[in-house]
């Protein structure tokens, strides 16, 4: 049996030296700075490339990155976590639908920011909830990622017709309102999804780490991107999107996603405190 | 005291062996107790189940979440929980390990490599071999493992991986483990009394 981890015999020592001069080494040659990631979730991806690699070191592993641009762009794959879903966690959706939309009801022009989008599957979803609520025609949908390859994806809107099933549930329990086929064709190289969803998405790469706020939102959703960051990055990234929010902008984290734990825990009030949405009051 | 933690991973038949074994535990005992429960994405009720018969808190983990003595903790469903070092926990939602999210390997390893001797694992009934990989790790990292005896586990396959894998450990049936983990004292060692050793 092969554990995606050191062998016992690699001292803690030497493997986070390793790991800090491998991350100091990505950050100063491709200028992604993973040194603030969440160390033991990290450290086990490392491991699963390295063991897939046939190395035995991290240093291995380092030499290979540092020259060889390709092996960095895998990594970078690895490391960035992709993991999506359509209406995952639809009673979040249901949330928003009850308790956000009223509210964004209340503006002429909404914009929101899917921070750390992947593929896209939060974004169609959102689209495809603020149009059936009647506010996608003053919406503008800014999404990005770290990631360029996923913001590729994203923009085709296909998606693998084997999860269409999953898919259809979660849409009905997190409140559609109509057939969730009508957005898509099935088509030989997956599920379709009609492209003029897209027609107020913007897609761009951004780095939640490295770059600055772009703009004032009135609602930003960043679900399971900063469970990879360890508290004192989350709490930089805290700072970024209560400066992107306008007054009483809504703020929505992943199921498990506390404020509790940041410095930013009393400029919010939750509007729904399961679903972790939160409002900035001041 | 240094704090100490007790990571749990339980499968096929885990709820009655939970129930029976956070109910053991009184609200002195010193150490914290995480779980891993193999469960579907829906599942909610396993923290209230827990709860019901326990006189310790029990709550779902929140991602970064303080990890404190006197508490028994829960992976969510579609996470894995991971111990970062010594102080709190963090979530992923990494692809799933031997078809699991949570996966008790994930837990067993990260506290293993957090918590060296100042960690105790328990394997309990299953119908695969998640566990084994993580409960050889906190072993070889200086820690304990109690293996629940698989003549008393509803299905014995996870237990017997466990026991294969680390020959060292202590095998106790399902009504020995509460009394066992109870007289745990930070790393102090508990011999394995009423076990098959
Ligand atoms: C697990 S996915 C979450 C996707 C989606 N928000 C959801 O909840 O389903 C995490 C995403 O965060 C992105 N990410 C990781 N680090 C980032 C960073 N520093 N800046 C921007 N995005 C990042 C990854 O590329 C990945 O697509």
């Amino acid at each position: 049996m092969t554990l995606p981890d050191a062998p016992t015999t690699y001292g803690a020592e030497v493997e986070r030296l390793e790991i800090e001069l491998l991350l100091e080494g990505i950050y100063r040659h491709y200028g992604f700075d993973f040194r603030s990631y969440a160390y033991a979730s990290l450290k086990r991806r490392l491991w699963k490339r390295i063991h897939a690699d046939g190395l035995s070191t991290v240093s291995a592993l380092q030499e290979r990155v540092l020259h060889d641009a390709q092996v960095m762009e895998r990594l970078l794959l690895d490391l960035s976590v992709n993991v999506t879903a359509m209406y995952r966690d639809p009673t979040f959706y249901r949330a928003f639908r009850e308790k956000a939309v009223p509210l964004l009801r209340t503006y002429p022009f909404v914009r929101l920011w899917h921070a750390g989008c992947s593929t896209g599957e939060e974004v169609f979803s959102m689209a495809i909830l603020l149009e059936e609520e009647g506010l996608y025609e003053r919406a503008r949908i800014y999404a990005t990622d770290i990631n360029e390859l996923v913001l590729r994806q994203a923009k085709t809107g296909i998606f693998p017709l084997e999860k269409m099933q999953d898919y259809t549930q979660s849409y009905v329990r997190a409140g559609g309102k109509r057939s969730f086929s009508e957005y898509y064709t099935a088509g030989y190289d997956g599920a379709i999804f009609n492209t003029s969803l897209l027609r107020n998405v913007v897609f761009a790469q951004h780095n939640l780490v490295t770059d600055r706020s772009f703009a004032e939102f009135n609602v930003i959703l960043c679900r399971n991107v900063m469970i990879y960051f360890d508290r004192e990055l989350q709490n930089r990234v805290h700072g970024l999107f209560y400066s992107s929010l306008s007054n009483f902008g809504l703020l929505a984290l992943g199921s498990k996603e506390s404020i509790r734990f940041t410095g930013y825990e009393d400029r919010y009030e939750p509007l729904d405190a399961t679903e972790k949405i939160y409002r900035r009051i001041g | 005291m240094e704090p100490a933690l007790v990571v749990v991973g339980a499968s096929a038949g885990g709820l009655r062996a939970l129930q029976l074994l956070v109910a053991g535990l009184s609200t002195d005992w010193p150490m914290a107790l995480a779980i891993v429960q193999h469960r579907s994405r829906e599942s909610q009720a396993l923290c209230e189940l827990l709860q019901d018969v326990s006189a310790l808190p029990v709550t779902e983990v929140n991602d970064k979440e303080e990890i404190a003595v006197g508490q028994v903790y829960l992976a969510p469903p579609d996470y894995h929980l991971l111990v970062e070092d010594e102080h709190f926990f963090s979530l992923s939602v990494d692809a799933p390990e031997r078809w699991s999210r949570p996966s008790i390997d994930v837990l067993f390893e990260s506290a293993a490599d957090a918590f060296g001797d100042r960690a105790v694992g328990v394997v309990l009934t299953g119908a695969n071999s998640d566990g084994a990989g993580g409960l050889r790790r906190i072993v070889d990292q200086g820690g304990q493992a109690v293996v629940q005896d698989p003549a008393t586990a509803e299905v014995r396959v996870m237990p017997e991986a466990a026991r294969r894998a680390v020959p060292e450990a202590c095998v106790l049936p399902l009504e020995a483990i509460p009394g066992h983990l109870a007289n745990l004292r930070g790393r102090n060692r508990v011999p394995c009394v009423g076990g098959l050793r």
